[in-house]
């Protein structure tokens, strides 16, 4: 049984529809990510989830159980804020303890279980400090085992490293993930961070304007965009997209947009059934596309440099190619500069491609 | 021509030395980035720039003048900041055109610079607006139209990318590149993310606790690290670094690290030289670090698979090894099971070497 189901969730903020129609389950174990711009709804599902927000129509389910008329304390939830909010006054060991307190556990009980939770969040040998002297990898953790020492059927993060700066960031990201992996609970995660949502979910749940546009595993978004907006929001830098046109010339089947022609003739059969000319959207990632200084491969197309963004082992390269404005990514090129003519190859099995007025990726 | 030079600047507040003597040089129309972690003394140096808090010691010099007396008004300096303060009561034009109207020039001037400036930046759209309307980005632009109207020889941008969403950040970032190369102005442009600083700097002066690391292109910076700090500061997945030792093994030289090692005898003078009774740190970047299925005959060790993050285009190994975990960049391929056991081979000559007291790098050059 799913632990968490979501089912035709609906949320009206006056004349505003802030979720449209929003189903999705979580499994026993698994870490969803909602992932998307601010505004698209996330984080007013998590709040429905919490019980902090009721919504206009739809079901909440806990491990088969509808749980829309409980109020937020009785949901066996736990929720992790965007700050942590530890009480700086308290020492972490009672910051854990303070849940188990507010429920009268004795006393203990209450030691047993926040040494228990305490070495699963690994934050043992730092009860006794106060938490006004915790970094911020510590009051993490803290937030986290205190919502754990209440033995949550589920665990609601909202944006728990957007306030953070970026190398801190990272670190918390593996030490989160690591813990994730040891703690085994159902988990829903918010963020607009794509790099985020990749890294820590099993499953990721793209919105837009109060909808899901695709739910799936890191790689089924990111090789497989259903549509235009997800293929340009996962991904960084973002995929290059280009209007073009199908053209068939003879046997061949050609992709034209502005003065690039690319011939996809070995993958026709994605291209099969559309009409010529009719308007469809080219989509290459930035580390599909191979660039040389010279040309050695026949089918390279002639790119000259922008811009570069040199960041770290591989840089950035802004191009102009035929007329549009392609990103490409790979390996840093010392010689590489504003004003270089370079080769770029189009990596065809790599290609994707979207109808322009559905949006929608054509497969 | 020499845009901006600091000599030797300190500040303290109370007992905490927040700048300690901190020169540097740049070029004239140079986008200069100041890199550290929060805390580092990047603002303090900006508004130092700006001649909004005076240094205790030391000198700024604007082109050929020393500032340290001209008051903030009179240097020619703008300075943008992390959330940009605009007139919420004033429209968009308003807003950008504020420094003008103090500067009493006339009218028919001040709406053909606004709007050359709005262009430039795409905000026509938001002239008649009031900044309650604005996104983030929107805020930000208009914040940075206001400071580029009056032509400013030096423009400070304080984290001006920190409080937008991660998508509209990474435009952003092209966007000031394109702007400052165009407009042809010096900007020194802060921020914590390491990322931003090689992506948009010509240059990048890492801080830590208020000191200069080092000072180089993001090439240099990411390549040859002056310092541990430097090292792991700049890169993402940050470096590998772990405890080791110079030892002989016959006629070769390694770097012990308790359960692996690397060979390092085409260095292994210029590292006992350097630092001879030293003890030593280990450096490896993730991508210098090679995962292979099956054993190859030298140089290669078993570990096991903690962790693997997914980044789209490439993948991040979390592997251990006896005591030390290691991060390994590969790419999106192959994929890892968690406890899986793999095979790991160093590129040995891009290993780096630190004093683990001094932090300082030794033998630098690889090879």
């Amino acid at each position: 049984m799913p632990k968490l189901v979501v089912k035709n969730l609906r949320k009206m903020f006056g004349t505003f529809e802030a979720l449209k129609d929003v189903s999705f389950q979580v499994e026993e174990k698994e870490t969803l990510c909602l992932l998307g711009p601010s505004g698209c709804g996330k984080t007013t599902i998590l709040r429905i989830i919490a019980g902090l927000e009721v919504p206009t129509s739809g079901e909440v389910f806990l491990d088969g159980v509808l749980v829309n008329d409980l109020p937020p304390q009785r949901r066996q939830i736990g929720l992790v804020f965007q700050d942590y909010a530890i009480f700086p006054h308290l020492s972490v060991f009672e910051n854990i303890a303070y849940g188990l307190r507010v429920r009268k556990m004795s006393e203990a009980e209450l030691v047993k279980k926040v040494r228990e939770t305490a070495s699963l969040v690994d934050v043992e040998s730092i009860l006794d400090l106060p938490s006004k002297k915790l970094g911020l990898s510590e009051m993490q953790r803290v937030a986290v085992g205190r919502s754990l020492a209440l033995d949550p059927k589920l665990l609601l993060l909202d944006e728990p490293l957007s306030n953070i700066d970026a190398k801190a960031r990272e670190r918390m990201r593996t030490e989160l993930g690591k813990l994730q992996k040891e703690i085994g609970i159902a988990t829903v995660y918010v963020t607009h961070d794509q790099l985020e949502a990749m890294t820590l979910a099993d499953r990721i749940a793209v919105m837009r304007n109060g909808l899901i546009e695709q739910i799936g595993t890191a790689s089924e978004i990111y090789d497989n965009a259903r549509t235009l907006f997800v293929a340009n929001f996962i991904g960084s830098p973002p995929m290059n997209l280009m209007d073009c046109e199908v053209v068939y010339d003879g046997n061949r089947v050609i992709l034209k947009s502005g003065d690039l022609a690319l011939d996809v003739t070995e993958f026709a059969e994605t291209v099969r059934g559309k009409g010529e000319g009719e308007e469809l959207v080219l989509g290459i990632r930035p580390e599909d596309l191979s660039l040389d200084v010279q040309k050695t491969n026949p089918s390279a197309i002639e790119a000259k440099v922008q811009l570069v963004e040199p960041i770290g082992a591989r840089s950035i390269y802004h191009l102009r190619i035929g007329g549009l404005t392609v990103l490409a990514k790979g390996y840093a090129m010392p010689d590489v500069n504003v004003g270089s003519n370079l080769w770029a190859t189009f990596n065809k099995d790599k290609v994707h491609l979207f109808d322009k007025k559905t949006e929608e990726a054509v497969v | 021509m020499v845009g901006l030079r600091l000599v030797k600047v300190s500040k303290r507040a109370g007992k905490r030395q927040i700048l300690k003597n901190v020169s540097l040089e740049i070029p004239d129309k140079e986008l200069f980035v100041i890199a550290g972690p929060p805390g580092a003394g990047r603002t303090t140096l900006l508004k130092i720039i700006a001649g909004l808090i005076a240094p205790d010691e030391g000198e700024v010099y604007i082109g050929d003048q020393m500032v340290n007396t001209v008051p903030p008004g009179d240097r020619d300096v703008g300075m943008v900041f992390e959330t940009p303060p605009v007139y919420p009561n004033r429209t968009g034009f308003q807003n950008i055109a504020f420094p003008l109207e103090i500067r009493k020039i006339n009218d028919s001037e001040i709406k053909e610079q606004v709007e050359e400036v709005a262009e430039f930046l795409q905000i026509t759209h938001l002239l008649d607006r009031k900044p309650a309307t604005y996104s983030g980005g929107e805020l930000q632009r208009v914040a940075l139209a206001r400071a580029l109207v009056r032509k400013p020889r030096i423009l400070l941008l304080d984290e001006p990318l920190k409080n937008l969403d991660a998508k509209i950040r990474e435009r952003t970032r092209v966007e000031l590149k394109r702007l400052q190369r165009e407009f042809g102005i010096t900007m020194v442009f802060s921020t914590h993310d390491q990322l931003e600083a090689t992506a948009v700097g010509d240059r990048i002066a890492v801080m830590n606790e208020g000191v200069i690391e080092q000072i180089g292109g993001p090439e240099v910076v990411y390549s040859s690290p002056r310092t541990l700090f430097v090292a792991r500061f700049i890169g993402s997945p940050t470096m590998n670094v772990t405890e080791c030792a110079l030892k002989q093994m016959g006629d070769r030289w390694i770097l012990d690290a308790s359960g692996f090692n690397v060979d390092v005898t085409a260095r292994a003078h210029e590292i006992e030289s350097q630092a001879m009774g030293q003890e030593l740190l280990l450096g490896v970047r993730p991508e210098d670090i090679v995962l292979l299925s099956s054993p190859e005959n030298t140089g290669c060790f078993e570990a096991q698979v903690e962790l693997t993050q997914n980044f789209g285009d490439e993948r991040v190994v979390t592997i251990r090894v006896g005591e030390v975990s290691l991060n390994c960049l590969t790419g999106k391929d192959r994929v890892f099971a968690y406890d899986e056991k793999v095979y790991v081979k160093f590129k040995q000559e891009k290993a780096r070497v630190f004093n683990r007291e001094t932090g300082i790098a030794v033998a630098r050059t690889a090879g």
